[in-house]
């Protein structure tokens, strides 16, 4: 076993309180600390302003403070290739993308980890709240205790192997005492606001953001039994079970997406929250990860997000070829969206993903995105 | 771990006998030298004597020479000043596409406010060619403005030749001879610049001062209003104490300017020699035989910067890619872009090294050591 101090732990910095705080607690614990700011992005305006700038900044004064070596890594070219493109390719294909997900698996814990594992460290740290353990020679990864930020949704395409090397010292806390302890450690992040949104978009508007990249296809707007009820600026910029921004007035119960159909450039709506077409009982999802692979049997009860923040739902997942499985609700489910990611748990411990592909609804696939 | 610094060209310790010439001025001479009182005076008496041996450093007289608070601004002044006074007589500027961003940025801006301006190419030598330079000048050009010694490369630009060629010209004369200034023979009279940039921190004086040499009876706008200093043309209150520093830091380059060639050379050629001693892969950028003797520039294949300027301080050692960096993440190099073409792989994986007070024989030999270590980690 290392000593502490000769143990480099590598912190993702992002200029937040979290990560802030996640090099603080290490390099109170001893630890050989090195604060690096990821550049994913450019989005420098016309003046020279770039968020990235600021943020950059706020990690400088930060490491300054704990006194730690800081430096910054450029990825924007593999943020481009592998989470930008699938995202555009995700909404190409009339789904919703995760790109959150994808930026974990293939940037922040591959691209990253590569570039701390080539500075020498032994650990790379981010601000994320989840926790590893490690128990019978296993390392699994943990639901944050603090339940309203847990965020091993987003971290469900990772692997035990990349665990190994990860800490997340947020994990055991509750977001309002990461917030206490920069305040007392008189940080100068302490009282930045969390970062919303996707990370590249930002509080830009989402319409004029997906629009200079792609091309909107205006069409119409029917219901499932060929109503027309009007126009619709482009399949891309809906999701399953959206109501607003539909524009459809009149009286009785608010309209929602219940479908799209590409071929024809159809957006399905239909009126009511709870109506029956946004309702599902299974569905199949693809590019499956499993934390820790020895433990996935092929038919097994556990507990699911579809979303995150949602609260779980009980599931019967069934392991299919190719990577993919089958889920069973439980009890039905609402407005379950293709592309974005459904994640596995057994109580505490996050089993792993995948992308969700086709919905189900006695035994035939929803016409969400057809 | 002893830390190494090898990045002089990007600012140098100050030279102690600086430190001791200064510290009395903080202390005893604190006047304004515009004052018309004895403590005045005694200020003014300082500032005199060194633009005295300033300007005798390039030799060039007294009244050309204007306080800047640095190379920037002295490089600001020099584009602008003369486009804004001159541009009855044309509006067009050559500069070159591996100036440094204090150059490159004003020419932009001068380009927003209506100048055209053209780029002259360099050449995987790193220099210029003086012919680009006669086929670009044209009847309305105005300026002309070269680097003397590339900060990336430390590769000499032919000044005296392109020089030479503007003053059979309308246009003026201007080269940013901050990394030159201290190491090369800099006579602006014979080599007919017309306009001159020095800086004093990175010949080990303090920061925070330059100059700007501006041949007499060149016409130069101000770009900053005040009282009567600098002829009007940077008004402001003179940083004596700063002035002083500078003046003894050129004394001293002056005076040692043959052993630091010397010396700075074989600091570079152990440098280099280790590394090969040590099998490591690598080239040196531009023309070696035309580079000054404190900076390299070299490329290590299958590296890239971010990781070896990262494992090289991790390690102790100080250099640097010489580049501009956006949010703290190292953008390819424009000097290396623009000798080799956009996206070759020596942008993004070549380090500069420079050397001057902070080194000895010792610490540069075990400075190659580290690098050689952390390139042969990073290319297994």
């Amino acid at each position: 076993m290392k000593r502490k101090e000769d143990t480099r732990v590598v912190v993702g910095m992002s200029g937040g309180v979290d990560s802030s705080v996640a090099a603080l607690l290490l390099k109170q614990q001893g630890y050989d600390v090195v604060g690096i700011f990821m550049k994913n992005w450019d989005d420098t305006d016309e003046f020279g302003v770039c968020t990235a700038t600021e943020d950059y900044d706020d990690v400088v004064r930060v490491c300054n403070q704990l006194d730690i070596p800081y430096y910054a890594v450029n990825f924007e070219k593999q943020y481009w290739d592998k989470v930008f493109t699938y995202f555009l390719d995700e909404y190409k294909a009339g789904r919703t993308p995760n790109p959150d997900v994808m930026c974990n698996k293939e940037i922040k814990f591959k691209a990253f980890l590569d570039h701390a594992i080539s500075l020498g460290a032994d650990y790379l740290a981010t601000g994320h709240y989840a926790q590893v353990r490690e128990t019978d020679g296993r390392v699994e990864m943990l639901r944050g205790v603090d339940d309203n930020k847990d965020q091993t949704y987003f971290l469900n395409q990772l692997t035990e192997e990349v665990l190994e090397k990860v800490m997340f010292p947020l994990g055991h806390l509750p977001k309002s005492e990461v917030r206490e302890i920069a305040k007392k450690h008189d940080l100068v992040t302490a009282d930045k606001k969390d970062s919303t949104g996707i990370c590249f978009i930002g509080e830009r508007n989402f319409k004029e953001f997906l629009s200079e990249y792609l091309p909107a296809q205006p069409g119409e707007m029917k219901t499932l039994s060929g109503e027309t009820k009007g126009k619709h600026d482009g399949l891309m910029y809906y999701t399953i079970g959206q109501r607003q921004g539909l524009g459809i007035g009149g009286a009785g119960d608010p309209w929602f997406v219940v479908g799209k159909n590409l071929n024809d450039n159809i957006l399905y709506v239909e009126q009511g929250y709870s109506h029956e077409s946004l309702y599902s009982d299974g569905l199949i999802a693809t590019d499956l990860n499993w934390i820790n692979k020895d433990r996935v049997e092929n038919t097994f009860t556990c507990t699911a997000k579809f979303r995150y923040r949602q609260k779980d739902s009980k599931v019967t997942v069934s392991v299919l070829e190719d990577g993919k499985v089958r889920v069973d609700f439980a009890e039905m489910e609402r407005a379950i969206t293709p592309g974005q990611v459904v994640v596995f748990y057994d109580g505490e411990v996050c089993l792993g993903g995948g992308t969700i592909d086709e919905i189900l609804k006695d035994e035939k696939a929803l016409n969400y995105v057809g | 771990m002893e830390q190494i610094y090898l990045d002089h060209a990007a600012t140098s310790p100050m030279h102690e006998d600086v430190i001791a010439a200064m510290n009395p001025i903080y202390t005893d001479v604190f006047g304004n030298p515009s004052s018309v009182h004895s403590f005045g005076r005694k200020a003014r008496q300082q500032l005199d004597e060194a633009r005295r041996v300033l300007a005798g450093s390039i030799h060039a007289n007294e009244k050309e020479l204007t306080f800047t608070s640095g190379g920037t601004e002295a490089d600001n002044m020099a584009l602008i000043g003369t486009a804004l006074a001159n541009q009855h007589k044309g509006k067009h500027i050559i500069t070159v596409s591996q100036e440094h961003h204090a150059t490159l940025h004003t020419a932009n801006k001068l380009e927003q406010m209506g100048f055209e301006v053209t780029y002259l190419p360099i050449y995987e030598d790193g220099k210029i060619a003086v012919e680009d330079l006669r086929s670009s000048l044209r009847e309305d050009t105005i300026l002309v403005s070269i680097m003397f010694v590339n900060n990336e490369t430390g590769i000499i630009q032919p000044i005296e030749e392109a020089a030479k060629l503007v003053s059979q010209h309308q246009a003026y004369f201007h080269t940013d001879a901050v990394q030159a200034y201290g190491l090369l023979d800099l006579n602006v009279k014979e080599m007919s610049i017309d306009m001159l940039t020095v800086s004093s921190h990175k010949i080990n004086g303090p920061k925070g001062i330059a100059f700007l040499y501006v041949k007499e009876g060149i016409a130069i706008q101000a770009l900053q209003f005040g009282g009567e200093q600098e002829r009007k043309r940077r008004p402001g209150t003179e940083n004596v104490p700063a002035i002083v520093g500078f003046k003894r830091a050129v004394e001293i380059a002056m005076e040692k300017r043959q052993e630091r060639n010397k010396l700075y050379r074989s600091f570079k050629d152990h440098f280099v020699q280790t590394l090969k001693n040590n099998e490591i892969d690598f080239a040196i950028n531009g023309d070696p035989e035309s580079a000054i003797a404190s900076i390299i520039n070299i490329s290590f294949p299958g590296t890239n910067v971010e990781a070896l300027l990262t494992n090289f301080d991790l390690s102790g050692i100080a250099a640097s890619s010489g580049s501009a960096c956006t949010a703290g993440s190292v953008e390819p190099s424009h000097v290396l872009s623009a000798m080799f073409g956009e996206g070759h792989p020596c942008t993004t994986n070549s380090i500069r090294f420079s050397f001057g007070l902070a080194n000895t024989k010792e610490n540069v030999e075990e400075a190659a050591e580290r690098v050689s270590k952390i390139v042969k980690r990073l290319v297994s």
